[in-house]
């Protein structure tokens, strides 16, 4: 982006580029501070939090709402079953969706225009949420921690940015481990998937965002309060119409940091995705992802 | 071609080294059988793929056949007795349709007229900030709430709008005085909070794909603009908004598509008992009517009806785009 090194400078294009460098600022800051306070405020006293309008910093700074939430069983359960699932169920579909994609990136093999004009069809229409929950429940998966990931083991769009990429690799690699005697499965294993690298990377962490943010499969599929995931816990404590001292009840008698500890588990449910957010952000950045679903 | 017969123990490699330049010769029935064990490997790595979409995908295609049904569930898809059209005349002259429609509508002109520009604004804006750094600080900043749950950005919106503690609540208070309003649990509120919500998380991760398009836009063209002694606004005006055009035009016709999807997790978590009736939409009726009630016949028809809707829709915009000269999607 060198095309604005060297400008005409009229006063109307700095007091421009003033405003816009305010106005940019200034939207990237109001963007992040809820975040940072929700920080602050985990580590702050009951009274700071309902007393203090806002904060970056609390004057005195205590740990107590963690010490509560990971003395809960509840709150524990729920981070490692979400931990789980999100671990296993990236690993699914990841295997589902690069094996889906190789097949599909060869232009020769028949039936492949069919299988991908299916694919693309279910971008544009769905059976929707009812059907899909029929299906899941007939194959007995209500409760069950699969029904957290099977259901959305291929992101159809996903599969269609891998298969671009898999189309764009260098043929002639693949073509001398055909003559060298490999059999697709092997060019598949041996010499695309170590090529694919970055792409997995990249992928991985979209999918493991998205179990991990899931909201909507825990609350179709999962009924049994101990398989609850992070997001259930979020919800129930912090939504308009929660009631927080009924989800971590196993302390009735000991007076909790009731506010502290929304504060809390917002932070424990968000760091995961900030931790992993620069890999992330090193990848996506192209603007790849829409391109290439245009063949 | 001869190969083609040879056992893979014979024959390894040629078998499979000459896929696409092989002549085609007349095949009829032998076809299938031999290009199946031609592409065995290839066809195996499909066959996982193929039965998830199957399953997850094409088998709940076939399930919306009980839109038509009263769907009994030991009697199963095709046992279930046909009713025709009954659940939809239910949905149509019901006393629920009219609010889900206004509701729903309300919320996707609201999302056009608001969420949808603010992307390319912010991009054009960042475009044209000439200090390097800021631009790439302020992306990686505003880049950050499309990555957090729905729960997180309600939780957030609690924490900061409610009643009791909440630091914006307050702050308003403090401004305006009179009585304490209950942003969150109150209807009013409802929909401007959404818009807050849908701006605060994708607005940063909507500019993405209008950079990609402004950052290939030739540099000549500016240097040539600027000969001519076109000012920076002519310079927007003739060769930056004509460079993201096309983006705008497909953004708006997958945006179509989605106008009557309300974002159901969205919605359900901002969904009080005192706004339910702005905040119901057919995403959450959908909800309410087929699991909490459990009239999957029912509520399989309103799902039914929206999808449908989006479908037409999204080929509607996409004729139009390219019956005013614009390229489209497909």
């Amino acid at each position: 982006m060198k095309q604005r090194v060297r400008y005409y400078d009229s006063v109307g294009s700095r007091v421009f580029d003033v405003l816009n460098v305010v106005v940019l600022t200034a939207l990237a800051v109001v963007t992040v501070l809820p975040l940072l306070y929700v920080l602050a405020g985990s580590f702050a006293t009951e009274s700071e939090i309902s007393s203090r309008p806002f904060f970056l910093w609390p004057h005195k700074f205590v740990t107590d709402t963690y010490h509560y939430i990971f003395s809960t069983d509840t709150f524990v359960r729920a981070l490692l079953t979400t931990v789980g699932v999100t671990a296993v169920g990236t690993v699914i579909q990841l295997l589902l969706t690069l094996t889906m994609a190789y097949p599909l990136a060869k232009k020769f093999l028949p039936g492949r225009a069919l299988v991908l004009n299916l694919v693309i069809f279910t971008l544009v229409f769905s059976g929707g949420m009812i059907p899909t929950y029929l299906v899941v429940r007939d194959l007995g998966l209500l409760d069950s921690y699969w029904a957290l990931m099977l259901p959305l083991a291929i992101n159809p769009f996903y599969l269609i940015v891998v298969k671009s990429f898999f189309q764009e690799l260098p043929e002639a690699l693949e073509e001398a481990a055909r003559i060298d005697g490999c059999n697709e499965l092997n060019v598949f294993l041996r010499i695309v998937l170590p090529l694919s690298k970055p792409i997995i990377a990249t992928f991985s962490l979209f999918y493991a965002v998205g179990i991990w943010n899931d909201y909507m499969s825990p609350l179709l599929y999962i009924d049994d309060s101990k398989k609850w995931t992070l997001q259930m816990i979020v919800r129930q404590l912090t939504a308009a119409n929660a009631d927080s001292a009924n989800v971590l009840q196993q302390l009735e008698t000991v007076t909790f940091p009731e506010q502290g500890l929304k504060f809390a588990v917002v932070v424990v449910a968000t760091l995961p995705i900030l931790f992993f957010y620069p890999f992330l952000q090193k990848h996506f950045a192209k603007g790849v992802l829409i391109g290439s679903v245009k063949e | 071609m001869a190969t083609d017969l040879v056992p893979e123990v014979v024959q390894p490699a040629a078998d499979s080294s000459q896929p696409a330049s092989a002549p085609r010769r007349k095949r009829r029935t032998k076809t299938l059988g031999r290009d199946l064990w031609r592409y065995r490997w290839l066809y195996l790595l499909l066959l996982p793929g193929l039965v998830y979409f199957a399953l997850f995908k094409y088998l709940p295609m076939y399930g919306l056949t009980i839109a038509f049904k009263d769907y009994v569930p030991f009697l199963g898809y095709s046992g279930s007795e046909w009713v025709g059209l009954k659940h939809f005349q239910e949905l149509f002259t019901g006393p629920d349709f009219g609010r889900l429609m206004f509701n729903t509508l309300l919320l996707a002109v609201l999302t056009v007229v608001f969420v949808f520009p603010a992307p390319i604004v912010v991009a054009l804006l960042l475009n044209e900030l000439r200090v390097n750094v800021l631009k790439r600080s302020v992306q990686s900043l505003v880049y950050i709430p499309h990555f957090l749950s729905w729960t997180i950005v309600a939780s957030l919106t609690y924490l900061l709008f409610s009643v009791d503690f909440g630091v914006i609540a307050n702050w308003i208070h403090g401004l305006v005085g009179g009585q304490k309003t209950d942003y969150v649990a109150q209807a009013d509120w409802f929909r401007p909070l959404i818009v807050l919500q849908l701006l605060w998380k994708q607005t940063g991760w909507g500019t993405i794909i209008y950079l990609a398009a402004l950052a290939g836009v030739d540099s000549q063209l500016y240097e040539a603009a600027r000969v001519d002694g076109a000012g920076r606004w002519r310079q927007f005006w003739h060769i930056t908004l004509p460079a993201i055009r096309p983006t705008i035009v497909v953004m708006a016709i997958l945006t179509s598509g989605h106008l009557m999807d309300s974002g159901f997790e969205q919605i359900w978590l901002m969904t009080t008992s005192l706004n339910r009736d702005v905040a119901d939409v057919f995403d959450t009726f959908v909800y309410y009517i087929g699991i909490t009630q459990g009239s999957f016949s029912y509520a399989t028809a309103v799902g039914l009806f929206k999808g449908v809707i989006g479908v037409v829709l999204i080929f509607g915009s996409n004729l139009l785009a390219k019956r005013m000269g614009q390229r489209g999607l497909f």
